[in-house]
């Protein structure tokens, strides 16, 4: 076994015992990256010469010292997190020179924790999409099917992980961008709590509903990398103050007593019956260990989508308007005047899926229909938060796909942008009531990766780890995809 | 048709806390061009927002101060427009909660009161500012400025014409100088206004379309320019036009209004919640605190001063609405020893045209409220004449504070000795006789130079009302 292909809780052991050094480690990841890269084509930015030249470093200087559990650990990161000194083009022209001046709070985690960053992950522009084909820059294939999308927007935070061209990886999660690609990928990837990881840092898309959180191949490193990431920052308002456990020791796949909320919402019309039957199947499994299986539901679920997209595009179209031409980034050439500039640089800059929901955050903000959109989707949020509060008092974890289908094909639904939204069906509530959720592989169909979603109460990280690793005990551990 | 100005101001103060208001640069003016910035503040991507909770206490004093209903539980808003000084591309500003919010101030005009509504008191972030280079085509801009922390008062439409709204602004001022929540620099641009002006038929009781007008950056320019809009839509009027509702861009240097944008094309700003900044709190026991921090305001201490003090109205009010002025005469009071009229008399004139000369602060002179009492003591007891309280009071702005070695030095020691100022009237009688012959011709104006040589034969230091009063006695004796 290559030394890519294993965990980063594995290789943090011979770390640990010298089995292996964090260079051997990294080369082997950047080695895969060079292999894998022109089929998958994950990474936007691969930083080779520096991931080696730090863990060279810190394999000197760890010697005597004592290590985080994930120091020497090859990293990649979604290209929307800021990386001081290094790209982060948000997939976007519009951002297709810029470097941030300072390290976003996750990335101070990440280099304070002695990890080493292998690259940028693509991703659909500025977080817009559910197949990572909104990238400007490239496409990124499902390494269980070349031919298909690894979902989105962290397409390549999934594909990497899934692809062993990184061990573990950071993405964001506005409507199900961490958890669809994992899904699609067969990895697990974990949406935390909302204020739970600091946004400072994270190119905004929908701030109120953003959120950064960890995928990998298993559930043990996901822990662990939620645990280095989460944490109170007093540079984000919305941060929570409030103290967190060690998720990796605390994980236990002992389900006895818990009780699984099946919502009859989600496995209704739209979602495909194989998909439906693999996630009941992983659920009867756990009711078999002891698990209680509780019918709920919730309603509102219906509303969701529509919700979602004029909430997270209202929000968009204002986070998006500071990339003006300005100061940083893509400015048009060849305009006659201060609007002209605008105008052009926007209309080259933004694909066109940014386009279209810059134009309809703009609409349902507009004087005159900000109260039948923007308000009643507030409204319907409302909704949402109370039909959780109501099914949580039932179950301590409600178990869905992560996602109606298993990975579509490249192009099949870039004609058709409502039915590429209508991919995030399962996942948008869990933004819009802030909720915690993850997404853990619970079989295959026809070869391609299905995920289970559990979702849980605020902050209740550790009960969905732990009904994760209950899964993921009974299928296995997912290993890099051999092709 | 006689008409009636109504006016309604909208006021943009600049607070002074030390840092701004969403990041931790210094909030300071003057310094050079884009040092006084960093990510959060030039809106860097995935930077946040976090909210300086001085300004929300200032902006709570505000409208405790502004007799307001504060809303201690309210949001902040985004304000969405483009423009080259706006690097978010768009302004947190807070829309239809606003921090304070139904107040009044009391102004004072021609001796009488009248009450003006405060609409609702925000709290906001400055923009930066455009720069035009004549060596450089196009703009530059500078991002010091963005993030310095506004207050917006808005008022009712309840001034009548630009005197009353000059009182307005120039009591709002005080206000804030008195809150120590301002600088209050015109020329900085550390308040600025927007002026809203229509005009109705007198007694009407509807208003008219209301025109508002920006880039007024002076008290003295609001007034210049409430009164020429006035006059454009009487003419108007009277013309038999309609007034358009509209925003118009005021030219003070031109001394005219030119058209800026009509209300069709009034900007949507498209306001919604702000998602990176949490609701504002502020507990009540917080909000009684800053109240009980509010110090005696202008209108009490006007009050007070003519109530108690036996000042005029005007010059209590010339005192109250001038903070060094009034700090220095409110510590004399507190010194005592002298009456609070000369007080005023000294403040009003000596001091403030000393500060008037030079531009000095108070604080920047060595005069104190112990030494300006000590002289006007001394001219009540008689000790010195008023013209020697004058040497001194020079003196001691020139930095010689000993004010017995100044009259020791000078021989300012005012001569009451009757014994001593009988000699010096009789000398000056008998080496002027033909004055004293005018005096009994009827040239009643030698009075007045007799006296005048005795002070000048004692060197100033004879006690003039009793020379005068023995002069007197001799000529009509």
């Amino acid at each position: 076994m290559e030394l890519y292909e294993k965990s980063a809780h594995e290789l943090s052991e011979m770390l640990s015992k010298k089995e292996c050094s964090s260079e051997e480690i990294t080369l082997s990841v950047l080695d895969r990256a060079e292999a894998t890269e022109p089929k998958v084509g994950a990474y936007l930015t691969i930083c080779r010469e520096e991931a080696l030249k730090k863990a060279r470093e810190l394999d000197n200087r760890l010697t005597k010292q004592a290590r985080h559990p994930l120091a020497g650990i090859p990293i990649g990161i979604k290209d929307n997190i800021s990386t001081k000194g290094l790209l982060t083009t948000c997939a976007s022209k519009m951002l297709y020179n810029y470097v941030p001046p300072f390290d976003a709070f996750v990335m101070e985690r990440v280099n304070g924790a002695d990890m080493i960053v292998t690259g940028k992950l693509n991703m659909d522009e500025f977080a817009m999409g559910s197949s990572t084909e909104n990238s400007h820059f490239k496409k990124t294939h499902n390494p269980h099917d070349l031919d298909r999308v690894p979902g989105g927007s962290s397409g390549g935070s999934a594909a990497a992980v899934a692809a062993g061209s990184a061990v573990v990886s950071l993405g964001s999660d506005t409507g199900g961008s961490i958890r669809m690609p994992a899904s699609y990928c067969g990895v697990v990837g974990l949406k935390p709590t909302y204020g739970s990881v600091s946004r400072y840092g994270l190119v905004a898309f929908a701030s109120s509903l953003d959120q950064i959180g960890p995928l990998a191949r298993n559930v043990t490193d996901c822990a662990m990398l939620y645990g280095l990431i989460c944490g109170h920052d007093g540079m984000d308002a919305t941060s929570a103050d409030r103290e967190y456990p060690d998720f990796a020791k605390g994980l236990n796949s002992n389900v006895k007593g818990l009780k699984i909320g099946i919502p009859a919402e989600y496995f209704g019309e739209g979602v495909d019956e194989s998909v439906k039957t693999s996630v009941m199947a992983a659920v009867r499994e756990l009711e078999k260990q002891g698990a209680e299986i509780v019918e709920i539901s919730l309603p509102s679920t219906k509303y969701a989508l529509n919700a979602y997209y004029i909430i997270s595009s209202a929000e968009a179209s204002s986070n998006l308007a500071r990339f003006d031409g300005v100061k940083y980034g893509y400015r048009a050439e060849g305009y006659e005047s201060l609007t002209d500039m605008y105008e052009k640089t926007r209309s080259e800059g933004f694909g066109d899926e940014v386009k279209r929901r810059i134009m309809l955050g703009t609409f349902v903000l507009s004087s005159g229909f900000f109260d039948a959109y923007y308000k009643k989707a507030k409204l319907v949020a409302l909704d949402i938060v109370r039909e959780f509060n109501e099914a949580f008092e039932k179950c301590d974890v409600i178990a869905t796909p992560a996602t109606p289908s298993t990975a579509f094909r490249l192009g099949e639904n870039m004609g058709d942008p409502t039915k590429m939204y209508a991919a995030d069906i399962c996942t948008v509530t869990v933004n819009i009531a802030g909720l915690p959720a993850i997404s853990v592989p619970c079989g295959n169909i026809a070869g391609l990766p299905v995920g289970l979603q559990f979702i849980g109460r605020k902050f209740s990280e550790q009960t969905l780890l732990n009904a994760a690793f209950a899964v993921e005990k009974n299928i296995g551990e997912a290993a890099a995809v051999n092709f | 048709m006689e008409y009636e100005t109504v006016v309604g101001l909208e006021v943009h103060a600049e607070l002074n806390t030390k840092t701004k208001i969403y990041c931790n640069c210094r909030n300071a003016f003057g310094l050079e061009v884009n040092t006084q910035i960093c990510p959060i503040c030039t809106g860097m991507p995935g930077t946040l927002p976090t909210l300086n909770e001085k300004v929300v206490e200032y902006a709570v004093k505000m409208g405790h101060a502004t007799n307001c209903t504060i809303n201690n539980i309210c949001k902040q808003d985004r304000k969405n427009y483009f423009y080259p000084d706006l690097p978010k591309a768009y302004q947190i500003s807070q829309s239809d909660i606003p921090l304070c919010e139904h107040g009044y101030v009391d102004i004072m005009l021609n001796g009488e009161e009248k009450r003006i509504g405060i609409t609702r008191i925000h709290i906001e972030e400055d923009a930066g500012k455009m720069l035009h280079n004549d060596s450089f085509q196009g703009s530059l801009v500078d991002f010091n400025r963005c993030g310095v922390p506004l207050i917006e008062i808005v008022s009712e439409p309840d001034m009548r014409g630009s005197e009353e709204a000059k009182a307005y602004l120039d009591t709002l001022k005080s206000i804030l100088q008195y809150l120590d929540i301002s600088d209050c620099k015109m020329e900085q641009g550390s308040i600025r206004c927007d002026v809203n002006v229509s005009v109705r038929p007198k007694g009407s009781s509807e208003f008219g379309k209301r025109v508002e007008m920006k880039n007024v950056n002076s008290f003295s320019g609001a007034m210049r320019a409430i009164d020429y809009e006035a006059n454009r839509q009487i003419e108007a009027l009277e013309r038999g036009e309609e007034i358009n509702q509209e925003t118009r861009r005021w030219d003070d240097q031109k001394g005219q209004n030119f058209l800026l944008r009509s209300k069709e094309d009034a900007q949507d700003y498209r306001y919604f919640p702000e998602p990176d900044l949490s609701t504002i709190y502020v507990p009540l026991e917080k909000v009684e605190r800053l109240k009980a921090e509010i110090p005696e305001l202008p209108n009490a201490k006007i009050k007070r001063y003519v109530r108690e003090l036996g000042l005029s109205q005007t010059d209590a009010q010339l005192i109250a609405e001038n903070l060094p002025r009034c700090r220095l005469f409110d510590e004399c009071v507190k010194t005592g020893g002298c009456s609070p009229k000369n007080i005023s008399n000294w403040i009003l004139a000596d001091v403030s045209k000393y500060m008037n000369e030079t531009g000095k602060d108070i604080s920047e002179t060595p005069l104190t409220a112990g030494l300006l009492c000590e002289i006007i003591t001394l001219i009540e007891q008689n000790k010195i004449s008023n013209s020697s309280g004058k040497v001194i009071f020079e003196e001691i702005m020139a930095g010689n504070t000993d004010i017995n070695k100044i009259i020791g030095e000078k021989g300012l020691t005012q001569i009451s000795d009757n014994s001593a100022i009988e000699k010096i009237v009789n000398d000056v009688l008998a080496a002027n006789q033909k004055s004293v012959d005018d005096y009994r011709g009827g040239k009643t104006n030698a009075l007045g130079y007799l006296v005048g040589q005795c002070m000048k034969a004692s060197k100033g230091q004879a006690n003039p009302a009793m020379c005068k009063e023995l002069v007197l006695k001799y000529l009509n004796g």
